[in-house]
C-alpha cells in the first residue's frame, strides 16, 4: 500500500495538470518497446515495430499508449486506494493478457524518464520521488490480483 | 547482452555532448536516487546526504569519471573498470539491485538536461551501456 504525503500528492497533481496525456502515453509505450524490445511480445497485432522510428510513429502504439496513460488518470484521482481502483485491470492483465508484472515496473520507470525529458528542471528530485512512489504503487496494485 | 557498434556510437556521441557537466550530473543522479529510493542511503552512513552536500557532489564526480572511462573504452569495459570491479566485490559489496536504481536516476538526469539528444534509440543504448557497467562492477561478487 503506497502512502503519499500531502506534498507528494500536490507534486503529482501539479505536474499531471500540464501533461499531454495522448502524446506522453504514446511516447512512454513507444520507448518501452524500443528500450526493452522483449516487451513487443504482447503486441504482435500492432504491425510495424521494426525500428525505433517505426515504433514511435506506429498509430496503434500511440493509441494504446493513450489508453494506458488515461487509466493512469484513475490512479491520480484515487491515490489512497490504488488496489481497488486497479482490481479489475489486475485480473485482466493476469487472466487474459498474461503480462508479467515486471513489465509494469519497466513502464513506470520509462514514464518517469519521459516526464523528466518534458519538464526539465521542474522535475525536481522531490517531484521525481513522489512519482516513483506512485508508479510503484500502480505496479503493485496491478499485480495484486495475480494468482 | 552485447553493445552493438550503433550502441557504442550512440553512447560516445551523446557523452561528448555533456559539455563537462558529467560530474554535476553524477551528483544530481545520486541526489535523486537517495530521495526516490531511500534504501540506497544505507551505503552512505558516513556522508552528509542533504541536497547540495559537498560529499555527494564529490562522489557524483567520481561516478561520472568512471563512466567516462568506460565510454572511452567501450571495447573493453571489464578491463577498463577492473579495479572498480574488485573494489565493489571485496570492499563495498553494494547489493546488485542498487545499480539499477542508480542507472535509472542517471537516465532521468540525462534525459532532463539533454531532451533533444535523448532520443529513443540513444535512450536504449545508454540503458544497455549502464547495464553493462553494472554487470562489470558486480562480476566478481561470487
Amino acid at each position: 500500500m503506497v502512502h503519499l504525503t500531502t506534498e507528494e500528492k500536490a507534486a503529482i497533481t501539479g505536474l499531471w495538470a500540464k501533461v499531454n496525456v495522448e502524446e506522453t502515453g504514446g511516447e512512454a509505450l513507444g520507448r518501452l518497446l524500443v528500450v526493452y524490445p522483449w516487451t513487443q511480445r504482447f503486441f504482435d497485432t500492432f504491425g510495424n515495430l521494426s525500428s525505433p522510428s517505426a515504433i514511435m510513429g506506429n498509430p496503434k502504439v500511440k493509441a494504446h499508449g493513450k489508453k494506458v496513460l488515461t487509466s493512469f488518470e484513475d490512479a491520480i484521482k484515487n491515490m489512497d486506494n490504488l488496489k481497488d481502483t486497479f482490481a479489475k485491470l489486475s485480473e485482466l492483465h493476469c487472466d487474459k493478457l498474461h503480462v508479467d508484472p515486471e513489465n509494469f515496473r519497466l513502464l513506470g520507470n520509462v514514464m518517469v524518464i519521459v516526464l523528466a525529458s518534458h519538464f526539465g528542471k521542474d522535475f525536481t528530485p522531490q517531484v521525481q520521488a513522489a512519482w516513483q512512489k506512485l508508479v510503484s504503487g500502480v505496479a503493485t496494485a496491478l499485480s495484486h490480483k495475480y494468482h | 547482452m552485447v553493445l552493438s557498434a550503433t550502441d557504442k556510437a550512440n553512447v560516445k556521441t551523446f557523452w561528448g555532448k555533456l559539455g563537462g557537466h558529467g560530474g554535476e550530473y553524477g551528483g544530481e543522479a545520486l541526489d535523486r536516487m537517495f530521495q526516490a529510493h531511500p534504501t540506497t542511503k544505507t551505503y552512505f552512513p558516513h556522508f552528509d546526504l542533504n541536497p547540495g552536500s559537498a560529499q555527494v557532489k564529490g562522489h557524483g564526480k567520481k561516478v561520472a569519471d568512471a563512466l567516462t572511462t568506460a565510454v572511452n573504452n567501450l571495447d573493453d569495459v571489464p578491463g577498463a573498470l577492473s579495479a572498480l570491479s574488485d573494489l565493489h566485490a571485496h570492499k563495498l559489496r553494494v547489493d546488485p539491485v542498487n545499480f539499477k536504481l542508480l542507472s535509472h536516476c542517471l537516465l532521468v538526469t540525462l534525459a532532463l538536461h539533454h531532451p533533444a539528444d535523448f532520443t529513443p534509440a540513444v535512450h536504449a543504448s545508454l540503458d544497455k551501456f549502464l547495464a553493462t557497467v553494472a554487470t562489470v562492477l558486480t562480476s566478481k561478487y561470487r
